[in-house]
């Protein structure tokens, strides 16, 4: 690790005002991805701003019934805590689908956001990586890419979003606050990461100075028709190859609102209306279902080793829409895919 | 190449000198520390207080050894920076048994041969430890879940799981 100086953050405001001082400064708050980082010499800021005692750990709810999930709420409190569990499974599901215990004990949730890839060569300091050093090339697309992305890839990089939590946020349509100099501001869960394309350096809209202070998720949870489905290389503790965030809202077997969210495929959650504007009004069933995966999966494209991806994304669509349909959704622990 | 040269490196350090007194509650002692601030938890249990049972093993938060709890909590030592950490209580394996009495857990792992080589065995039981204080593991197949981030590469885990259902049944 790189020698750097340390200091707290008193508050939001004073959080703000480190950060906004020294560009070569970055918040830490869990520390599970910026640590690990920073020992493999990707990341070598000359400041960490310690933001992990600051007050945003309250899930709070809102006027309108939604909730409000302060940035540095545990991941695994997140998941176990009881307006989570009840009202929004598919979001406890897909945060007990990733990471292990002790990571979820560590980890914070605006941290989750702003992980970075587990790209082989971005976390590989002498390979070339657009992502990690603009310019340099990517090793990816012509290299072993068994993991990387299959949409929303461009020439500079084919690196996934590594996060389970983001994708049922990204079905959710959560929204992020952050605070900054200028003042605090939301931005759309679908606006927050961004696709690589010639700026694959940058993971996120958030700007270097604004911090994030909580999470909104809006009222509609579809607790009843939801499915988490995550496939990875071993049964736990990997990450996805695919992922899929399903939610249904049902009326008998008819469909009157439908979310879609993919992860391991893409720069950020993959989501397209038109693949969810297909399911509505029908019914459920595979041909509704295989409408919805060719169009969420339009313009998928396979670099070699990671070409299976295509496929497999598209079965596990077509399981875990019939999972959220039929309610009953994909354990977290027994692994069998019904 | 993503590295700036040895001098910017070297000039970094120089500059970077400061160490930061951490006061922590370690198995009940209060221990009182001044440390570089890139000092993980893990390395100052091992090296500074010479508390060697939690080990480093990837050293990179994937295989589990270096498991500890924090406050009550199971997390990775080797990706915790012990600054971060003042004022917090730290229990290692060192500190589970109680009066001169294995804790459960230890004597479970006796009791099913739950380890060959032991390397992960203090990890294993810290995480078990945090497992039961969770409440969130019921079946066997909600144990091999939650203990998914512990790793044995001697292949125990048949008899951790027994183990640990033993440790549960009995506390």
């Amino acid at each position: 690790m790189t020698p750097f100086h340390y200091s707290r953050a008193s508050d939001v405001a004073d959080a703000i005002s480190q950060i906004a001082a020294d560009p070569a400064a970055k918040f830490i708050a869990g520390g599970t991805n910026l640590i690990d980082l920073m020992k493999y010499d990707v990341e070598h800021p000359a400041r960490l701003i310690d933001i992990s005692r600051l007050p945003l750990k309250n899930i709070e709810e809102t006027l309108d019934g939604g909730l409000l999930i302060g940035a540095l709420v545990p991941n695994s409190d997140l998941a176990y805590h009881p307006l989570i569990e009840h009202r929004y499974p598919l979001l406890a599901s897909a945060i007990l689908a990733g990471a292990s215990q002790q990571l979820r004990n560590m980890a914070s949730t605006g941290g989750n956001l702003v992980q970075r890839t587990r790209c082989f060569y971005f976390y590989d300091a002498v390979t070339p990586c657009n992502k990690r050093q603009p310019g340099s090339g990517c090793s990816a697309i012509s290299g072993i890419n068994r993991i990387n992305a299959i949409l929303g890839t461009s020439e500079a990089c084919i690196a996934t979003h590594p996060s389970d939590m983001c994708v049922a946020l990204a079905a959710l349509e959560a929204k992020v606050h952050v605070a900054g100099p200028a003042g605090a501001r939301a931005i759309a869960f679908s606006d927050f990461h961004r696709l690589p394309g010639d700026t694959p350096e940058r993971d996120t809209n958030l700007a270097s100075d604004e911090i994030i202070t909580a999470i909104e998720i809006p009222p509609k949870g579809f607790s009843a028709n939801y499915s988490y489905l995550k496939i990875r290389d071993r049964l736990s503790y990997a990450f996805a190859l695919i992922s899929v965030a399903a939610a249904l809202e049902l009326e008998g077997d008819t469909i009157k609102e439908a979310r879609l969210a993919l992860g391991g495929v893409a720069h950020k959650p993959w989501r397209d209306p038109a693949a969810e504007a297909a399911l509505r009004g029908q019914h459920v069933g595979e041909s509704a279902f295989a409408k919805a995966a060719d169009l969420l999966l339009q313009g998928a494209r396979g670099y070699g080793h990671n070409s299976f991806k295509i496929g497999l994304a598209r079965r596990a669509i077509l399981r875990t829409l019939s999972q959220a349909a039929r309610g009953t959704p994909q354990s977290q622990s027994v692994k069998k895919i019904r | 190449m993503a590295r700036s040269g040895t001098a910017e490196a070297t000039r970094q350090t120089a500059a970077v000198s400061q160490k930061i007194p951490v006061t922590l509650t370690v198995n009940g002692t209060r221990v009182e520390l001044v440390i570089a601030p890139w000092t993980t938890l893990l390395d100052a249990l091992r090296d500074r207080l010479d508390l060697t049972g939690t080990k480093k093993g990837c050293d990179h938060g994937q295989c589990g050894a270096c498991t500890v709890l924090v406050d009550g909590r199971r997390i990775n030592s080797c990706l915790t920076l012990a600054v971060m950490k003042q004022g917090a209580e730290v229990t290692t394996v060192e500190g589970l048994a109680a009066n001169g009495a294995l804790h459960p857990l230890q004597q479970a792992f006796i009791d099913h041969d739950a380890f060959q080589c032991g390397y992960c065995t203090s990890g294993q039981i810290c995480s078990a430890a945090g497992l039961i204080a969770e409440g969130k593991a019921r079946t066997a197949d909600e144990i091999r879940e939650l203990m998914s981030g512990n790793i044995c590469r001697c292949g125990a885990y048949p008899n951790i799981v027994a183990a640990i259902q033993q440790a549960m049944e009995r506390s």
